[in-house]
């Protein structure tokens, strides 16, 4: 308690105007603001990888297992920030065995499980099962018996058997894909249906949630791929590239479009709060929303990758690009979450005044520990492509 | 013969393994189910105590701004009455001030909820227009936003209309504090969950009056039955052209204002 006072007292000067005297302490802080940036590589990881399956994107066949991987590592972690930050996390199997069911977040655990249990877990491991027995076979020592059990001890590989896994893959993907809508649609409706917020309450939110999460993943998988494929001593393909280039220019265009109507239909309506937020937009969001999420992370490297496909350029130069621009749009995305989540809880629900957010270094609900839940799905993510190898040449052993 | 038995034992040791494993499975689940049916203890205690029967009634609040002077005796003794924390950041109730000036301008403040009261400082030689104080408190929405995203249903309408949160059941998560259109839910800085005003609920069930009301000394607050004609609220919604807060937001407060001004958000 005394930490909290202590940071919450000097904040007392900083605000401007009038807020109400509860609303002096931001209640969700950097962790909630990572929960939705991690689900939302899980949705778009899934998306991109889904597009190969469904879609039959031959070009983006390299990326496949990779960005399965990815949504896993991501969708493992991506409770933990929220867990965090519960009051009383040794309480949050509630949530699970009495939900209230007119509550938006009360669904999580169900969305979660369903998502995990049914689609990525089963994806992966029809993927992955003949591959699965046949290193077990080849493998000795604990190797063996880890793709023993991850198999399920299923032995058959005959025609008919591979025949009914591709099968399933193609089935669960189209699941799937509904699912990681629904798994990240959630999310902003979390946000979008708070009508006591005007910052939050859209009904574009769960949509620009999803677009904007399609974005990130694409371009996660686009930078896992550029530095794993160069460490591992191969070739990059520049035509899987280009084709991750253009869906994550194509879905950008529809993200920016989409955080545009928004923007419109906001200042045109002009309803009640449209002071105060043009007052947050201007200041204290002005650097992290109009800066950081609008120029750098949207209008760049739609920019550079326009123009890199306009011109025809060297392969060099064209991955150097799309890594800058994959990088600036991880950014972007980053600041997308912290301008929803911090952004609306800057300014007072009296549309009055604002606060600030400090953010603390130490303790669960830090600085530091939201680094260590970032670095988290990238450790996950190396102990998966061991026990799973991603790549071409593992699967032609 | 032999093998038959061995067969049969199999069979009898993979039912019991798998009823084990239900049974395993369901035992959260039961437990669960055995926390929900203990949720209203303390509630219930006080009610049988008192042979309070919810169902028979229905409360609110009034209040009239024209006769708030700003004392904040309401809110410390709200404070003392409920355990709230005495630092700046935490009030089930507390009292604004607003002084709109000839140009339009317009001053609000709240120093530590009105507790230590209004300084009558004056920043500009502008003109006013009006000045006034406005009570606030947890309206004990009929159409309560924060029940409705509370994911443990921790926070409830009881049948009284009040609207209560059970802190044995609160997980902490904040919800119901972003949900509240009129900020008055904070996050108990020592317990770790949601807190807010109760009408004094543990009065209440005694037939007395919340603290804040009782100890105003110009009755701008009334306490009372909103379904029953003789009760001094319903007299007041009566006497009084009545107001509520964000009536847009379609929360159906029952706390209701006489004299309330357009800028009173």
């Amino acid at each position: 308690m005394e930490e909290l006072i202590q940071h919450l007292t000097p904040i007392l000067k900083e605000v401007w105007g009038y807020i109400f005297p509860n609303e002096i302490e931001l209640h969700w802080g950097i962790l909630i603001v990572l929960y939705p940036y991690l689900t939302g590589l899980v949705a778009g990881a899934f998306i991109l990888a889904s597009l190969v399956k469904v879609f039959n994107v031959k070009e983006l066949q390299p990326t496949y297992r990779l960005a399965m991987l990815t949504a896993m590592a991501f969708l493992i972690v991506a409770p933990l920030p929220l867990l965090a930050h519960l009051g009383h996390p040794e309480k949050a199997y509630e949530i699970l065995i009495t939900p209230n069911s007119t509550s938006a977040m009360a669904m999580f655990g169900f969305v979660y499980a369903w998502y995990l249990m049914a689609v990525l877990c089963l994806e992966i491991w029809f993927e992955y099962r003949r591959d699965i027995i046949l290193w077990a076979q080849k493998e000795t020592g604990i190797k063996k018996w880890i793709h023993k059990i991850i198999s399920l001890f299923s032995k058959d590989i005959s025609e008919k058997a591979l025949h009914f896994d591709k099968k399933w893959v193609k089935i669960v993907t189209i699941i799937g894909i509904p699912s990681a809508f629904l798994l990240h649609g959630y999310v902003g409706f979390i946000f979008g249906s708070i009508k006591a917020n005007p910052w939050w309450s859209s009904v574009l939110m769960p949509i620009v949630f999803l677009f904007s999460a399609i974005v990130s993943g694409i371009a996660m998988v686009l930078i896992l791929y550029m530095i794993i494929t160069p460490v591992r001593g191969k070739q990059l393909d520049i035509l899987c590239l280009d084709k991750l280039a253009s869906y994550l220019f194509y879905v950008m265009i529809i993200d920016f479009s989409l955080e545009a109507l928004d923007f419109v239909h906001r200042v045109y309506e002009s309803e009640e709060s449209i002071k105060i937020l043009a007052y947050l937009v201007s200041n204290k969001l002005f650097i992290s929303l109009v800066v950081i999420q609008l120029f750098m992370g949207m209008l760049i490297p739609l920019a550079m990758i326009a123009l890199i496909k306009i011109m025809k350029s060297p392969p060099d130069l064209k991955k150097m690009v799309y890594f800058i621009s994959a990088i600036l749009v991880q950014v972007g995305i980053f600041s997308t979450r912290w301008n929803i989540v911090i952004g609306g809880q800057l300014f007072s629900k009296s549309f009055r005044g604002l606060t600030v957010y400090k953010i603390t270094f130490f303790g669960l609900e830090g600085f530091f520990a939201s680094v260590i839940v970032f670095c988290l799905p990238f450790i996950l993510l190396y102990i998966l492509t061991k026990i799973l190898p991603p790549w071409e040449e593992a699967r032609n052993q | 013969m032999e093998n038959k038995i061995i067969k049969t034992d199999k069979k009898v040791e993979r039912r019991s393994f798998l009823k084990k494993i239900a049974i395993l499975a369901l035992a959260p689940i039961a437990f669960g189910f055995l926390g929900a049916s203990d949720k209203l203890k303390t509630v219930k205690k006080w009610m049988l105590e008192n042979g309070y029967i919810p169902s028979n009634h229905k409360w609110g609040m009034g209040i009239d701004i024209s006769k708030c002077i700003g004392c904040g005796r309401c809110a410390v003794a709200c404070k003392n009455e409920n355990n709230v924390p005495k630092e700046p950041f935490f009030f089930r109730t507390w009292v604004e001030r607003y002084r709109i000036y000839e140009d339009g301008d317009i001053q609000v403040d709240s120093p530590n909820g009105s507790i230590d009261g209004f300084e009558n400082t004056r920043t500009t030689n502008k003109k006013m227009l009006r000045s006034f104080f406005v009570p606030k408190i947890c309206n004990h929405c009929d159409n309560p936003p924060c029940v409705q995203v509370c994911p443990v249903g921790a926070t409830f309408k009881g049948e009284d209309g009040v609207v209560l949160v059970d802190s044995d059941y609160c997980v902490g998560c904040r919800y119901c504090i972003q949900a509240c259109p009129y900020g008055a839910r904070f996050l108990h800085p020592e317990t770790h969950t949601a807190e807010k005003c109760t009408f004094c609920y543990h009065r209440i069930v005694q037939d007395k009056l919340p603290a804040c009301v009782e100890v105003c000394p110009t009755q701008a607050r009334v306490f009372g039955e909103l379904n029953k004609k003789s009760s001094p609220l319903v007299r007041f919604l009566r006497m009084n052209k009545i107001g509520i807060l964000k009536p847009s937001l379609n929360t159906e407060p029952k706390v209701y204002y006489a004299n309330l001004d357009m800028e009173v958000k």
